[in-house]
């Protein structure tokens, strides 16, 4: 019985570790989608933060510096984003793809030319890191509670403030916002900036938290799994949140079934549950479950009549 | 061309600018900052440039294998650009690569003890663009069906290939007693002829690379594209469904069908990579070997400015970069590889999404001129 217990407890924080950099980056996206910014992005911009964190943590040897500077790094990759999409309205899917391309591309260079590690940035010690508050076997960091905070202040953000309210309208009919008077730009570029600031959080959770370092690729599709999850939670934050969940919950259950066999089942290939978020996903667009809407005018630059 | 393109008509720029100056300003300013990173990085740029073209172009080898790098790009580049004519964004060429790789590597392990060379070649090649196509008919038919958007699933659909990939090659495709996450070889019959040995055979003598017969495939590939898209009635359909969907379905146009033949092609051309990598150089199934050729394939596509002969010389100047690259991180261990990927990166930044930011500086400078 104790076994089954510590069983399920070390799972769940497991599960909530996993999904630490998925919440973080789904909410993030949140924003951006909600006003009408398709953000394939995401990955990219975390890609970005968790380098320039992991290697100004190293360099400074302060926790803060590392934070600040993955987040500063994930809002210039935003502000890229925003120029590229709302100033020059140019197509927002290929502005993200370069971005994804510029930051997996980019960090290896400069970590290769600054640290000369192939790419990797130097490990960080414990005093460079994001270390547990109150239960080191569950390693809850500040950014796991900052992820669980993020889900109800998105809700709150996007659902009962003014901005919120502006935000839902310039994603579905922007004409409408422009004809009341507020600028549709500068909602988008707050909306975007703040898609940067939880990426941003999220990179440097991978790099200075989950993982003592940066290493090449290390976000690993992670930012297409947010997307996926956002997708799955049909564009509100809660729901994102348990897309997220149970994705996170897949990722930690794959690595405990490696060469198990499941009763009545046979051993489960773990390509196959590591699979599982995209092709639910797929279900999903397909109509299979449920149906998703994205915001109406979510993909469409914006131009004024005159 | 829609997704470049602006949907309102602009001030317009006289022809030539749109067409010569306008990429020309685009290209210059990505590599601008190709410069200002090298630069960063404290490396003389110049000396590296010089590195860079003799790697590229300094031997007939170098040459070999620059071209046998533009072979993946032209592929690739075709591939999206003909999506792109339908208005359509495939990014699953990295997973219609691979999985294409799947279909050419099968009939390759199922026949190669039966037929002989040149049929069992061509059977692999056609399995090749079948799987690479049905790869991507998924997604089209999702998109042209249930509406779902193509970009999102075919992202999606890369990482299910990835995965399925993985799977089968360490479990059902690996030899029995082998470590290594790969099929057993082929045979010497399924070896597509090196450029090398095609060239000896008429009197030329180079130096071996991995250049091979794909290379041909691949132009000729690009002279199918273009011939299909601008003569044939079905590209024109194809083409007047990017322009204005509506116009295409007054025109008695099947949109749904039109989708699935555009994405098809797509897939079946990037299932190029596969040719070229697996019958050309490696003889057997590889982890991984698409390597980031699908993706790049957008950044060939919107240098080429989506036109067959454009994209040829955007994946020669890519094959290069490619080529100069790795012989340059083997001069300057400071620079790695990976600056291709930041010039990909760099280059569909500034030519896609940052298309029309020089478009007021031309306008200034021709606008004063007349």
């Amino acid at each position: 019985m104790e076994e089954t217990l510590t069983f399920v407890t070390l799972t769940l924080a497991a599960t909530l570790r996993v999904a630490t950099p998925l919440v973080l980056c789904a909410m993030g996206g949140l924003f951006s989608e909600k006003s009408g910014i398709i953000d394939v992005g995401l990955e990219g911009k975390m890609l970005m933060a968790a380098f320039f964190a992991a290697a100004t943590a190293s360099l400074t040897g302060s926790i803060w510096a590392g934070v600040g500077a993955g987040i500063v790094a994930a809002e210039v990759m935003a502000l890229l984003h925003g120029v590229a999409c709302i100033t020059y309205r140019g197509n927002q899917v290929v502005s993200g793809i370069a971005l994804n391309i510029l930051a997996a591309g980019l960090t290896v260079v400069l970590g290769t030319a600054w640290f000369a590690r192939g790419g990797q940035t130097p490990p960080l010690g414990d005093s460079e890191r994001l270390m547990p508050i109150f239960f080191p076997v569950a390693r809850d960091n500040i950014l796991v509670y900052a992820a669980l905070l993020s889900v109800p202040f998105t809700w709150w953000a996007i659902a009962r403030t003014r901005f919120g309210l502006r935000l839902r309208a310039v994603g579905e009919m922007p004409l409408a916002v422009d004809g009341a008077g507020v600028s549709v730009g500068w909602l988008r570029y707050r909306a975007v900036l703040l898609c940067g600031l939880f990426a941003g959080l999220a990179g440097a959770y991978l790099s200075m938290a989950q993982n003592a370092g940066f290493s090449r690729d290390m976000t690993a599709g992670q930012g297409f799994i947010a997307l996926a999850a956002i997708i799955f939670g049909k564009w509100r934050p809660f729901p994102a949140f348990g897309a997220c969940l149970i994705f996170g919950l897949l990722d930690a259950v794959a690595i405990r079934l490696q060469g198990v066999s499941v009763p009545g089942v046979g051993e489960v290939p773990v390509q196959l549950i590591q699979a599982l978020p995209y092709l639910l996903t797929l279900f999903l667009l397909a109509g299979f479950i449920g149906n998703a809407v994205a915001p109406k005018a979510a993909g469409i630059p914006y131009e004024k009549e005159h | 061309m829609s997704l470049v393109a602006p949907k309102s008509a602009r001030r317009p720029l006289p022809g030539w600018v749109e067409i010569v100056i306008l990429p020309l300003v685009n290209v210059a300013l990505a590599f601008l900052v190709v410069g200002v990173i090298v630069h960063i990085i404290g490396v003389d740029s110049f000396q590296a440039l010089k590195l860079l073209l003799v790697g590229a172009l300094g031997s007939s080898e170098a040459i070999g294998y620059t071209l046998y790098y533009a072979t993946n790009f032209i592929f690739t580049g075709l591939a999206v650009a003909i999506a792109f004519h339908a208005g359509l964004f495939n990014i699953g060429g990295e997973g219609q690569a691979y999985i294409g790789g799947l279909g050419c590597g099968l009939a390759v392990l199922a026949f190669d003890r039966y037929l002989p060379g040149p049929l069992l070649i061509l059977l692999a090649v056609l399995a090749a663009a079948a799987f690479g196509a049905a790869w991507a008919a998924v997604p089209a038919w999702m998109q042209a069906w249930r509406g779902s958007h193509i970009v999102i699933t075919t992202i999606m659909f890369n990482f299910v290939a990835s995965a399925l990939m993985v799977y089968l090659l360490s479990n059902v495709l690996r030899p029995q007693g082998s470590m290594s996450p790969q099929s057993r070889g082929f045979s010497e019959a399924a070896s597509l002829p090196s450029m090398q040995a095609v060239l000896k055979s008429v009197g030329i003598a180079v130096a071996p690379s991995a250049l091979n017969l794909a290379f041909a495939l691949a132009l000729l590939s690009a002279v199918a594209v273009w011939v299909f898209l601008w003569r044939t009635s079905w590209g024109y359909a194809l083409r007047t469904m990017g322009h204005n969907a509506e116009a295409a379905t007054y025109a008695g146009t099947n949109l749904r069908r039109m989708t699935m033949l555009a994405m098809c092609l797509s897939g079946a051309l990037a299932a190029g990579v596969a040719v070229n990598e697996l019958l050309g150089v490696h003889h057997r199934i590889v982890l991984d070997f698409p390597a980031g050729y699908g993706f790049a394939g957008i950044a060939v596509a919107l240098m080429g400015r989506s036109h067959p002969f454009g994209i040829v010389l955007a994946a020669l100047l890519f094959g290069a970069l490619q080529q100069g690259g790795t012989e340059l991180s083997f001069e300057i261990p400071a620079m790695t590889r990976e600056m291709v990927v930041v010039i990909q990166g760099l280059v569909i930044l500034f030519c896609g999404a940052l298309a029309h930011l020089p478009r007021p500086w031309l306008q200034a400078l021709v606008g004063r001129r007349s």
